[in-house]
């Protein structure tokens, strides 16, 4: 067996293992800790499929911003799950069946790695073969998600610009303005606010590289929203939600989310009034390698917009509902 | 020659580190209370994943690799330290009292932990 295989199982071992602590642990804390858990190991799974951009993705949502959310979500409601009311065989059989049929559908599937797969004989050919030529960038992954799958990745910006409007119109009762009266400032925590002054700055030049250098290595606008977001809620936690919105207000935050999704359909629109097919950027700049990176550049940076947008103001809508954590609680 | 020392040192680097990764994870299973577990966990995290990282930088040699996991070994020295700091004083906030062996002949507590599981 080769050491390849060996982390494979070892990898797909783990997390069996955590889904099923999922499964029998009631106590709500521990649970999400495990599902954070399950979305690194996945990820470590991806990258050794050197699938990195969805791995990175997977550790940035997953095993970050979700488990924070999470966490924030926790805080409204009880610790603990309550035990089930009624007898739980027919949800089990139904499981059962469904894994099997599953199962069963993989046996039809070629085998891992298959080249003469359909999915290798489609158009991922010409992906790999034109974009070299076509759009100029080493990463495929971008090429195929902004210019070749353009309109997919519109698709999936809107649904995250629909998932947060949902989010906020849900919550919108509940959100507590700033008062511009209570200056929370915890003190008791040095440590905890120094070492969050030191890391920020790295963390959101981070997020501009990922943002910026995703046509060249692994990232684009959905890590780099990520984590842009992630650096301005690790504000928010050390510091207190009032300063948190008072360097960048909700309302400013409520208008980005529309802006990113705005910059990408703008994008396809102005490439309309060029002439040319929606969302086809080669007619943006003087010659068609130019004007795909231009598009790719604007299209990427409406998408890592939306997504921290969206981000900081559900952070924002759950954070908002607690009462707010004075100095005496520390 | 030195293709055959910077392995020496790396392997030394790399085994050091993941010998002491798993010194914590014993210990985090052993310990008997939680500050103990966070102190074997907290202690051993940060020096090991440094040192592996130190081990690949070493085989990594001059290049944008090894800036790129020195960046890494910067951001884990600051924030492991620091989450181990903040789960441990959230746990004391929030009235979780240490394991202390009662001291019978001082009638009050010394701050030894308990040895036995």
């Amino acid at each position: 067996m080769s050491i390849e295989s060996i982390i494979d199982i070892a990898l797909l071992v783990f997390l069996g293992i955590t889904a099923f602590a999922i499964l029998k642990l009631r106590a709500l804390f521990a649970v999400v800790m495990l599902s954070s858990v399950f979305s690194l190991v996945s990820a470590g799974l991806l990258v050794h499929l050197d699938a990195v951009d969805v791995a990175f993705t997977e550790a940035a949502v997953g095993a970050g911003i979700s488990t924070v959310l999470m966490l924030a979500t926790l805080a409204l409601t009880s610790r603990r799950e309550k035990a089930p009311t009624r007898s739980q065989a027919l949800p089990l059989i139904v499981v059962f069946l469904t894994g099997l049929a599953l199962v069963y559908g993989t046996l039809d599937m070629p085998r891992f790695g298959d080249p003469s797969a359909p999915v290798h004989d489609h158009v991922a050919p010409k992906y790999i073969n034109d974009t070299e030529s076509e759009i100029g960038i080493p990463n495929i992954v971008t090429a195929v998600l902004t210019t070749y799958r353009g309109f997919d990745t519109l698709g999936e910006v809107t649904v995250i610009f629909t998932a947060g409007i949902g989010v906020l119109l849900l919550l919108a009762a509940f959100i507590r303005e700033p008062s511009g009266l209570r200056v929370q400032t915890m003190d008791h925590h040095l440590v905890l606010r120094v070492v969050t002054k030191v890391l920020i700055g790295p963390i959101l030049l981070f997020g501009l590289y990922v943002q910026f250098h995703g046509e060249y290595g692994p990232g684009g606008g959905f890590q780099a929203g990520i984590i842009f977001a992630a650096a301005f809620i690790i504000y928010a936690l050390v510091f207190g939600l009032d300063n948190a919105r008072r360097a960048v207000p909700g309302a400013a935050v409520r208008v980005l989310v529309a802006c990113g999704v705005l910059l990408y359909g703008g994008v396809g629109f102005v490439s309309f009034l060029f002439g040319e097919n929606y969302l086809n950027y080669s007619v943006l700049g003087a010659s068609q390698v130019a004007g795909q990176h231009l598009g790719i550049l604007l299209v990427e940076f409406g998408v890592g917009l939306t997504v921290a947008a969206v981000m900081v103001s559900t952070f924002y809508a759950f954070a908002g509902q607690n009462p707010p954590i004075s100095d005496e609680d520390w | 020659m030195s293709a055959l020392i910077i392995d020496a040192v790396s392997w030394a680097l790399l085994a050091s580190g993941s010998f002491l990764v798993v010194v914590g994870a014993l210990g985090l299973i052993r310990m008997p209370d939680f500050y103990t577990r966070m102190h074997a966990a907290g202690i051993t995290d940060t020096l090991g994943a440094d040192l592996i990282l130190a081990g690949l930088m070493v085989q990594a040699g001059f290049s944008l690799v090894t800036i790129k996991l020195l960046l890494i070994g910067a951001f884990l020295f600051f924030t492991l330290p620091t989450s181990t700091h903040a789960i441990a004083s959230a746990a004391l906030t929030a009235g979780l009292k240490p394991r202390v062996i009662e001291d019978a002949a001082a009638g009050n507590g010394s701050t030894a932990p308990k040895e036995d599981g």
